[in-house]
């Protein structure tokens, strides 16, 4: 049904726009696949993917020509898990969807969908756009419940239903979020085992409704169950429930995965973590530090960068920066918010090779600098205005001001 | 000898400590050092290219060139690496609002009235905070600790200085003057409108600071007066009996320690810092600084600033502001990403990055480096000699303290951070610093890296 319902939505709102053929020339090109990085490349763009990547293109007047120079060429990148699109104010709560409180079912609800009424319109997506990044993670966010509902994947390209990859069910287990089920976290696996018996068997339906325990059901077998998780004991409990319920769980929050890497390898769980973490903010994180990632990885486990900011979510960049600065390998702290999320989270491969959507970001110098700025961002092989509401707002201000009001100046 | 007069007159008159809980602070050991071949920011505007600089007794002695005795001098080898002021936040909650984040460490606002002036953040501030190290390690070396936004009034602040003690007097910068916090705009009337309390509204915000003015205003008066009569009846008391058993009879008012604070703010003694975001609202409350007669000190947060920038210089009022936080609430909704370099424009501007953030204070040249770079690409021409000042001099400006540190100017208090690499930068570490002369933190020496007493021994088995 509600499948049915995305794909009624994908055929009546196409976002792209025909694009006009595209070539870069003089990329330093991170391509985010076993090429590693190509320097001093051209890549051709047709139809919004990438048709050729050679030395040297030859090009006709039909073709927009953009000179990379020599610059870095990164996929355009992940912004993390946010609530883009569902949230314009945080503290306007009837500006925000990507949670819901004292439902007057009393029951968990993971059919809770935040896409059903993702925003490509809002204001943050454009900002966020413009600084290099070109998809994010849906939350269902809190709530009042163990489950706090499901997301997914979607591209900042402008469209209503630019959604990729697998449902994503939102699960709280840390102490923090056990006040509202008791106040321990032990209230937690208790429910989350009975609303399992439930949703898999014929048992009678009590924590949840009949579309609930589709949605349950359907996401243990095709979905990711991200488990809000930072102690490393708490973590270890999950991977003993995901065996346990055979379902792909990936971790998120994560402070004290480095003290279980070797059993996150061994589960091939993925851990979305803040990699500027290294304060014992709680009880539950008394282990955070700066080289999280970079233990993480060297134990192969996949790890992902997420600040939890969406107004913000720019920020990410900076955290990949930062773990690159802490021990973590340049191209893996670059694969944490790019590759790597797409293809835990089933999205479309990220990897700048022939045949992929022409996604990409042409960057002033080191993509996980601070002083870098995007200087183009070509979704689907259209490059973007760069400007945002921020944009417009700077250049109203930034000129001297004239006899006239400002906002008599519009840019 | 003392009259008997005298003695009476003492007894009854009310003693008032000019400084209660005095700093006890005192700079750790340190030894005259040379640092060689840096390229250094001073603070003030200055870059020098592979520069010496010297230090002694706990200050700077020059910058550039100058004398270093024979013997008894440990010498740096900076080349390569750069020497800025040590980095100090105008913004912070350490201590306060203090890792772990549990509710039995929620000490930094006393929400329960939204006019609290009496309140000093000191004595909320938990030394034990394992934020102070971290913060030490991103080059911090003096920090401001503010209460909280939820009240007109919060109260008092208190700058640091950023070692590690026990107490908070033993942290507390000398000589350093009282700031006062206050809030505009949504965090007071959400607190105490949800209460079905005044200030609902933004217009009850602005009742409510122009009521506490006048009480202080009167405040001021009622202990004038009382000091004329003392003045008057005790010029003659020596000698006459009369009028010294008359001055002794003088009831002096009661002290009121809100008003206290706030008679503060009208003499000069104490710096305004004041939590503001809209342009509108920083201009309702320029005009009442003007109407109560107090000098502005610092908005802090600002995110509409950029619009009033040439305000803000010509009134001499410093903007604290994020590098790129926004919209998390409507007052933040036109944040932009140049507003720092915007408010760093006019001539006589003082703009500077604050962190409000146990983690933004870890990084604090990172988030300069950022409202820097994005100022360059609008085509605003800041170096990193002039941005560094937003995080050094101008800052110790907004808190009182320029004349003791801020800069690298002979004289000045030897707080120094050596950088392994240009500070605009994600990968830049503070490798070294110095507080007073004393090297504090050594990134390449675990002897001197600080570990509060709430993070010793804890994940034992969990240790690396």
């Amino acid at each position: 049904m509600k499948r049915q319902f995305f794909t009624l939505l994908l055929t009546l709102a196409c976002p792209i726009a025909f694009a006009q053929d595209l070539l870069i020339t003089g990329a330093n090109l991170h391509t985010q696949s076993a090429a590693g990085i190509i320097e001093n490349t051209d890549i051709l763009i047709k139809d919004g993917h990438i048709e050729r990547i050679a030395p040297r293109i030859p090009t006709n007047k039909m073709i927009r020509v953009i000179d990379a120079g020599g610059r870095p060429v990164t996929p355009a990148l992940f912004a993390g898990v946010t609530v883009s699109g569902l949230s314009e104010v945080d503290a306007v709560s009837e500006a925000v969807d990507s949670s819901y409180r004292e439902l007057y079912t009393e029951l968990m609800h993971p059919e809770f969908d935040v896409r059903m009424v993702y925003n490509p319109h809002s204001s943050v997506i454009p900002i966020t756009r413009i600084e290099g990044f070109g998809f994010t993670l849906l939350a269902a966010r809190g709530g009042d419940k163990t489950l706090s509902g499901q997301g997914g994947l979607v591209r900042f390209d402008g469209g209503y239903s630019s959604f990729e990859g697998k449902p994503v069910i939102y699960i709280q287990t840390s102490g923090r979020s056990a006040g509202s089920v008791g106040g321990s976290r032990v209230a937690h696996w208790m429910l989350l085992n009975q609303v399992f018996d439930e949703a898999m068997t014929d048992e009678e339906l009590t924590l949840i409704t009949p579309q609930g325990a589709t949605a349950l059901k359907t996401a243990t077998d095709e979905g990711i169950f991200l488990f809000n998780a930072d102690r490393a004991a708490d973590i270890m409990r999950v991977l003993a429930f995901a065996e346990e319920r055979e379902l792909s769980a990936v971790i998120h929050g994560g402070s004290e995965a480095w003290m279980v890497a070797e059993s996150l390898a061994a589960a091939n769980v993925a851990v979305i973590l803040n990699p500027l973490k290294n304060l014992p903010e709680n009880f539950e994180s008394l282990g955070a530090r700066l080289d999280n990632a970079a233990i993480l990885h060297k134990a192969n486990v996949r790890v992902i960068f997420s600040s939890g900011e969406t107004h913000n979510a720019r920020k990410v960049r900076q955290l990949a920066g930062n773990a690159a600065a802490n021990g973590l390998p340049h191209s893996a702290a670059l694969a944490a918010i790019s590759s790597t999320p797409a293809a835990v989270f089933g999205g479309e491969p990220r990897s700048l090779s022939q045949g992929a959507r022409a996604d990409l970001v042409i960057w002033s110098g080191d993509p996980l600098e601070v002083t870098t700025q995007a200087e183009h961002v070509i979704l689907s092989g259209v490059p973007d205005t760069m400007v945002s509401r921020q944009t417009l707002l700077r250049d109203r201000y930034l000129d001297e001001a004239t006899d006239m009001p400002r906002a008599y100046t519009k840019p | 000898m003392r009259s008997i007069f005298a003695i009476i007159l003492s007894v009854f008159t009310t003693t008032v400590s000019a400084s209660p809980f005095p700093s006890t602070y005192q700079p750790l050991p340190s030894s005259p050092t040379l640092i060689t071949n840096a390229t250094i920011l001073t603070g003030d505007g200055r870059r020098l290219d592979e520069a010496d600089m010297y230090i002694s007794d706990g200050k700077v002695i020059w910058v550039g060139e100058g004398a270093v005795p024979t013997e008894g001098v440990t010498t740096i080898d900076a080349s390569g690496k750069w020497l800025t002021p040590g980095i100090i936040d105008v913004h912070s909650h350490l201590g306060v609002y203090p890792s772990p984040g549990v509710s039995a460490h929620s000490d930094g606002n006393e929400a329960t009235a939204p006019v609290t002036a009496e309140v000093w953040a000191e004595h909320s501030v938990w030394p034990q905070d394992p934020g102070f190290s971290r913060a030490m390690a991103g080059g911090i070396t003096t920090l401001q600790i503010l209460p909280g936004s939820a009240n007109l009034f919060g109260g008092r602040s208190v700058t640091l200085k950023n070692i590690p003690q026990n107490t908070y007097q033993g942290m507390k910068f000398p000589g350093a003057p009282y700031g006062l916090k206050m809030a505009c705009g949504e965090n007071p009337k959400r607190v105490y409108g949800g209460r079905n309390q005044a200030p609902s509204t933004r217009m009850g915000n602005v009742a409510a600071y122009r009521a506490s003015w006048i009480r202080a205003q009167r405040y001021i008066r009622d202990w004038q007066q009382y000091e004329q009569k003392m003045a008057k009846q005790t010029s003659g008391a020596e000698t006459d009996s009369n009028s010294a058993l008359a001055a002794a009879l003088i009831k002096p008012p009661k002290r009121d320690l809100e008003l206290e604070t706030l008679a503060g703010v009208l003499k000069g003694e104490i710096l305004v810092h004041m939590h503001c975001y809209r342009a509108d609202e920083m201009m309702t409350i320029l005009d009442m600084a003007d109407e109560f007669g107090y000098q502005l000190g610092t908005f802090h947060h600002g995110v509409e600033a950029y619009k009033i920038a040439d305000e803000l210089a010509k009134n001499n009022v410093c903007g604290a502001l994020w590098a790129d936080w926004w919209g998390f609430k409507m007052e933040a909704y036109d944040g932009i990403q140049e507003n720092i370099a915007i408010v760093d424009r006019p001539e006589n501007s003082c703009a500077i990055v604050h962190s409000d953030s146990e983690e933004g204070i870890q990084r604090l040249n990172q988030e300069a480096a950022k409202a820097m770079s994005k100022g360059q690409a609008a085509g605003l021409d800041i170096p990193p000699e002039r941005a560094i000042r937003w995080i050094t001099s101008n800052a110790a400006k907004s808190l009182g303290i320029a004349e003791q540190t801020g800069t690298l100017a002979p004289g000045k208090m030897a707080d120094v951070v050596i950088w392994n690499q240009n500070p605009f930068s994600v990968y830049a570490k503070a490798e070294q610093v110095f507080i007073d002369g004393a090297m504090v933190f050594d990134r390449n020496d675990q002897t001197l890296q600080p570990v509060s007493d709430f993070e010793l021994g804890q994940l034992l088995e969990a240790a690396p």
